[in-house]
């Protein structure tokens, strides 16, 4: 089942467009990572796949609807959308930040039920961070805190999960647990689209890979794949070596 | 140490159960507060002055004091309603702008009021309707300055508070001048009654307004509550919030205009009274915590004390005087804003933010 379909999306910011035709579907239980230099409208597609920008041209669809048209407690039931950049203006706790991912399945005053409490429960232990609940979360580190912004994108239950830059600031450790968290989710019939510089996590964990350059979707296909092309050593205008260690884990560096 | 952490809410997320505690308090003591208020007094004779709290006999109509007593309870109704309304304006305004120090009069709608009831007292609108009259025209100001703000920081769908502060300062400043302007060329006792109206006083407030406005300013903060889980989703920003399901840009829309609205109704019945709308909500929310569903709710109930106590101050302070109850409020509010200066000073050197 496709759960998300891109048809020739073209994205207009201001007077430029910053994605260009871009088609393309993710099926249930697929992780895509998608890379390319900075600027190449990465976080303009997600964004519109979100349904936050309506594309100049063509079309969205996020399990059937169109994320610009459909009420956003409708689509947020199904997709949640991690941006790079997360600033919560006041001292909420851990555990609350989280339990506002069940914003669109509550009613009324939504106090906190006990489904609510379970699901931030398991999101927190999933994510590691279960021990910060009390804390506040601007006193967290920014890997801690970015642990939790995940915790409640997967707390809000979606299965559609949109993810810019999640490994950002993360030590190693932290970071490969955070992918292969994506990893078991994909597994159980979430699909992702996690949008990322860690090429070597990129590279094991990821099913597909698509290389945004400029806009295009100018590769896609397995990582080994695509990180190994012509086009991506253009669009980053160094070639990336793929090779593997001899335990089987494999490696991409720019060389 | 136990109960602190259950009102200050270190436990975590908001509980029903702490929800209705803290409320239940909260209504006690404003409730205890409302009553008392209008009994204080103060009395002047050859030993100095002192305090003369009105008994039980007030309630009789044959007593003097009763007819003291009929006096002081518009006030104080005025003051709970207005304190209440421009608290819980503060509140939703701190969390729409997203920032804990915005404060109601930020977005020019108090400009804009203001300058609505000079022209009216230019125009001698109070020599035919009364005060009412130029707090009419106050209310069409502030509705006239939101639209205007509305249109000026709309991007889209959404408000972004940036553009609305730029908007609401710019307006602000218009407003002001063309207010300068007018008084220039005013005569004196027209100049008089401006500044004595811009001082914010409880003197004039007659208890039919009070009628009118407590059904509006009540729809208002209820429509207000209702927007609690929004206002607490908004706090990650509007990207953020809409992936949960908030409808972002409507959120905006109508916690700004019933927060302004709220604002001009305040300032409609007893002129601008500042530093309420800032000092409560952002003291109390160091106290119980950044959740909304709490926080709004005690912000009104702690706004309608707050100006409460300082127009009974206002009454009794200096004998035989009646202060006006916005320099009462401006006077307390200061000290208060230099201890929160000072905190997020030491914050910023704790945490090496500048």
């Amino acid at each position: 089942m496709t759960w998300v379909q891109l048809t020739d999306v073209t994205v207009a910011l201001g007077q430029r467009d910053v994605v260009r035709g871009i088609s393309a579907h993710v099926g249930e239980g697929e992780l895509v990572v998608v890379v390319g230099p900075n600027g190449a409208g990465k976080t303009t597609l997600l964004r519109t796949i979100a349904g936050l920008i309506a594309p100049r041209v063509g079309s969205v669809r996020v399990l059937g609807h169109d994320p610009v048209r459909v009420p956003r407690r409708v689509i947020a039931q199904g997709l949640a959308y991690l941006p790079q950049h997360y600033e919560l203006a006041f001292p909420f706790a851990v555990e609350e930040v989280v339990l506002l991912g069940r914003y669109a399945r509550q009613r009324g005053l939504g106090i906190a039920s006990d489904d609510d409490i379970a699901a931030a429960r398991a999101a927190m232990a999933a994510c590691d961070v279960a021990e910060l609940a009390t804390r506040r979360f601007d006193e967290l580190s920014g890997g801690e805190a970015r642990r939790v912004i995940v915790a409640q994108a997967l707390c809000q239950g979606a299965r559609c999960l949109l993810l810019d830059e999640p490994t950002t600031g993360l030590d190693p450790s932290h970071a490969r647990a955070i992918f292969a968290l994506l990893r078991a989710q994909c597994e159980a019939g979430t699909a992702a689209i996690v949008v990322t510089h860690d090429l070597d996590l990129a590279l094991r964990h990821g099913g597909s890979m698509w290389l945004l350059a400029d806009g295009r979707l100018t590769a896609r296909g397995s990582p080994a794949h695509v990180l190994a092309t012509a086009e991506t050593r253009a669009a980053f205008g160094v070639p990336i070596h793929v090779g593997s260690l001899p335990s089987g884990v494999p490696f991409a560096v720019p060389a | 140490m136990a109960m602190t952490g259950f009102i200050s809410g270190s436990a975590g997320r908001l509980t029903a159960k702490r929800l209705v505690a803290v409320l239940a308090l909260c209504t006690a003591v404003s409730a205890l507060i409302a009553v008392l208020a209008p009994l204080f007094g103060v009395v002047v004779d050859r030993t100095g002055w002192h305090l003369d709290l009105l008994g039980p006999s007030a309630l009789d109509p044959g007593s003097p004091d009763h007819a003291i007593l009929w006096i002081r309870v518009p006030r104080a109704l005025a003051a709970l309603l207005v304190g209440a309304a421009l608290a819980g304006a503060g509140c939703a305004l701190q969390a729409l702008l997203r920032n804990p120090l915005a404060e109601p009069f930020t977005l020019g709608i108090s400009s804009g009021a203001s300058l609505a009831a000079v022209v009216a007292i230019r125009l001698g609108v109070d020599g035919v309707f009364g005060v009412t009259g130029v707090g009419g025209a106050a209310l069409i100001g502030a509705a006239v300055t939101l639209l205007v703000v509305w249109r000026l920081a709309r991007i889209g769908k959404h408000l972004p508070p940036a553009t609305l502060v730029l908007a609401g300062v710019t307006m602000s400043m218009f407003c002001s001048s063309v207010s300068v302007l007018i008084q220039y060329t005013s005569d004196f006792t027209d100049v008089i009654q401006i500044v004595q109206w811009m001082m914010g006083s409880m003197e004039t407030v007659r208890l039919v307004t009070v009628g009118y406005a407590a059904p509006a300013i009540g729809v208002a903060l209820l429509v207000l509550v209702a927007y609690a889980r929004e206002l607490n989703a908004l706090a990650a920003g509007p990207d953020v919030a809409a992936s949960l399901g908030v409808a972002v840009g409507r959120t905006q829309t109508v916690i700004f205009a019933t927060a302004s609205l709220l604002v001009g109704a305040a300032i409609a019945v007893v002129g601008p009274i500042g530093f309420v709308g800032l000092i409560v909500p952002h003291a109390l929310r160091a106290v119980l915590g950044p959740d909304h569903r709490l926080l709004l709710p005690t912000s009104m109930l702690g706004g309608a004390v707050v100006l409460a106590l300082c127009d009974t101050i206002a009454r009794t302070i200096v004998p035989l005087h009646h202060l006006p109850t916005g320099a009462v409020t401006a006077v307390l509010g200061v000290p208060f804003f230099v201890v929160i200066l000072v905190g997020q000073k030491q914050r910023a050197l704790l945490w090496g933010r500048g």
